[in-house]
């Protein structure tokens, strides 16, 4: 899709929903937006159903304006909260079986390759901890394990949340939930050692207390996936109603959780750091010319 | 040649499947030359993929199945197929088959009794999702206990998902129905998953005499834009279109639009049996259409009620044979037709359950005057001698009062 794909035909410009011509007009299509311009384009998701405070909603909210291709990108979901969202964007989304994620994206992105092998096909995959980490766990893995060139996102609550407030594997040990009325038993799984042994070409673990840097972690990640290999980002966004995080305090146990267990922490394959360092600076050479 | 070698092509090799010409698919199924070969039902497969045009191929091995998808392998590395892996398990394959049709290239897997137990879910959902694409069924007994042998229950877990479904009898239908499987399946007003089964062994490991095209000619490639509903390429405007979005908006969808798209799917099925009409011609095939006792069944129990007919026609007695071969459209008008006059029917199947005799009582109930007989039917890898058959229709003309 190309911005003359999505550009109304003359003399249906004022049918179309002024939400479509808002879109056109100012949207993120054939541009790139920055964080600091929030307000002042027209986002590629604006409505959504979460729950009023959700960490995971800003998180989404931003991923979108990371997306360096929007107009070729197609976004890829599982139940779970996130989807929720993620299904309200202007970005095609499929909406498979739970835990299919992987897999779908796989056959989804090599199908694209052939159909268009000359036109780069963004795949994204954004899904709950439990979605990848649990139900998941075995197209995630092998999907790293083949070098699938797409971007996994992981939307870490640390908590079944769309189904009630059960434990997952990245719960953290001993937490209280339901299907765990001791304390959850084992220690939360280790997704970034594994994307490590899987060798994703990228890792990035983050909270959504810097917007900024949200929007270069993503943005570098599907960069990557789609010249490099896979690439994973494992997001911590706090589930306020089955943690009980007040919604005023949202933000600050994003940053109190940063500071005592998720800082940001990136890392990345030799060859994708000369490929990410040569197109940034190829970057901001243009935007300064 | 070593491991590293067969990983590289030389820069001037050319995809064999580049070389072969596109073909208008009536003239390959209806005028085009054949040649008849002496080969085994997974080498049948083999050649029907090679002319089918295949973007993807998505493998996983089990018995009796590997060796259709291990021909593909070797279909990709001659350039037939564009591109082909070996999945993590059946849902990882099922649920990637389900992503590259919606990419909107034509996709291929194949599998077995257990295998397409365990992708159920991701198989189950195919329609749903509108994914033209096509899985051979190589049909094996469903654990447990563990068996590798032919048994087609496993037909009966795909009748009523929406999916189309043809049953082969030998290793020609296996040929046929398998490139129309792909042709029908993409039709705009089909857009829907096809399986072609076949019974495992009986048909995948022996030989039988198969009629090919020449390998030079292949069906014309799937049109991703020819669907539906749109292909999942983001090549259309971004009007929160996304085709599985409509009834997965959120957790409170509307239970009318959830309903509407389920009759759109299964009406779907039945628009689909004017496609298979222009390739494998009528979905029924009637054998002695005035006799008054019928077996009729689909699969490799055909072949021997096949046998069993003549044998009897040898002795002077006029028994009828139909065999179906799509029970995804279930050809209902076309069996009361045929049926209409006839007095008893025997069901012989290579399963416990009866589903094709449940599916035909269900579907005849008060159309025909029938008896309809469910058997003799075999199965745990039990093979269906013609002794049986007849055995079967000596025993019910007895009961009857008949002379045998």
């Amino acid at each position: 899709m190309s911005f003359e794909t999505i550009r109304p035909s003359p003399g249906y410009e004022d049918i179309l929903p002024i939400e479509y011509q808002d879109l056109i007009k100012h949207g993120q299509y054939g541009r790139d937006v920055k964080v600091t311009e929030m307000g002042k384009f027209k986002e590629l998701i604006e409505e959504h159903p979460m729950c009023a405070g959700c960490a995971m909603t800003l998180f989404i909210r931003l991923t979108m304006i990371a997306l360096p291709n929007p107009e070729h990108t197609i976004n890829v979901g599982t139940a779970g909260c996130g989807r929720l969202a993620i299904s309200q964007a202007n970005i095609p989304f499929i909406y498979g079986n739970y835990g299919d994620t992987n897999s779908v994206a796989s056959g989804l992105k090599r199908g694209l390759e052939i159909r268009f092998p000359n036109t780069p096909k963004d795949v994204v995959v954004m899904a709950g901890d439990g979605g990848l980490i649990d139900i998941g766990f075995q197209g995630l893995m092998h999907s790293w394990f083949r070098k699938e060139r797409f971007t996994t996102i992981m939307l870490d609550n640390e908590v079944y949340g769309n189904t009630g407030g059960q434990e997952s594997g990245m719960t953290m040990q001993g937490k209280v939930l339901k299907m765990a009325p001791r304390g959850k038993i084992t220690e939360k799984i280790d997704a970034l050692g594994l994307a490590r042994v899987a060798g994703c070409a990228y890792i990035a673990r983050i909270a959504p207390t810097n917007p900024a840097r949200v929007v270069r972690t993503v943005r570098r990640a599907i960069l990557i996936a789609r010249e490099i290999g896979p690439t994973y980002i494992q997001a911590y966004t706090s589930c306020n109603i089955e943690y009980a995080i007040p919604t005023p305090e949202v933000m600050q146990d994003a940053f109190d959780v940063e500071k005592e267990r998720y800082g940001f922490h990136e890392e990345m394959t030799d060859e994708a750091k000369e490929y990410i360092t040569r197109i940034e600076k190829e970057a901001k050479q243009k935007s300064k010319a | 040649m070593s491991d590293t070698q067969a990983a590289q092509k030389k820069e001037e090799w050319v995809p064999a499947g580049d070389l072969q010409e596109v073909k208008d698919p009536e003239w390959l199924f209806n005028e085009a030359p054949r040649e008849q070969i002496f080969i085994t039902g997974s080498e049948a497969a083999r050649e029907a993929i090679r002319r089918s045009n295949v973007d993807i191929a998505i493998s996983y091995p089990i018995t009796p199945q590997s060796e259709t998808m291990q021909q593909c392998g070797y279909l990709y590395d001659e350039g037939y197929i564009k591109e082909y892996y070996r999945g993590e398990e059946e849902i990882g394959v099922m649920s990637a088959l389900g992503g590259s049709s919606r990419a909107g290239v034509r996709s291929l897997t194949a599998t077995s009794g257990p295998g397409l137990m365990r992708g159920m879910e991701a198989i189950s959902s195919w329609p749903g999702a509108r994914t033209p694409l096509v899985l051979l069924n190589m049909c094996r007994v469903i654990n447990t206990p563990l068996a590798i042998q032919p048994d087609n229950i496993e037909i009966s877990f795909l009748l009523n998902t929406g999916i189309l479904h043809a049953h082969a009898e030998n290793q020609q239908d296996f040929y046929d129905y398998s490139i129309a499987a792909f042709l029908v399946s993409e039709e705009v007003d089909v857009t829907l998953p096809a399986v072609v089964s076949v019974d495992g062994f009986f048909v995948t490991h022996a030989r039988g005499n198969v009629k090919l095209w020449d390998e030079k000619y292949k069906i014309p490639p799937r049109d991703g834009w020819r669907s539906a509903v749109p292909a999942m390429d983001n090549e259309n405007p971004p009007a929160r279109i996304s085709r599985d979005a409509p009834i997965q908006k959120s957790n409170f969808i509307s239970y009318h639009m959830h309903a509407s798209w389920q009759q759109e799917v299964f009406a779907a099925v039945e628009r689909s049996a004017k496609y298979w009409r222009k390739y494998i011609g009528d979905l029924i095939e009637v054998v002695n259409p005035d006799a008054e006792e019928f077996f009729v069944t689909s699969g490799s129990a055909v072949s021997q009620a096949r046998e069993a007919v003549r044998q009897e026609g040898e002795k002077g007695r006029n028994v009828g044979l139909i065999k179906v071969k799509t029970t995804r459209p279930w050809p209902k008008l076309e069996l009361i037709a045929a049926l209409k006059n006839c007095k008893r029917i025997l069901v012989p199947e290579f399963n416990q359950a009866g589903w094709f005799h449940k599916e035909l009582c269900s579907t005849m109930y008060g159309h025909i005057n029938a008896e309809i007989i469910g058997g003799p039917r075999v199965y745990g890898g039990m093979t269906m001698p013609t002794e049986m058959l007849l055995e079967w229709l000596a025993d019910t003309r007895k009961k009857a009062g008949e002379k045998i």
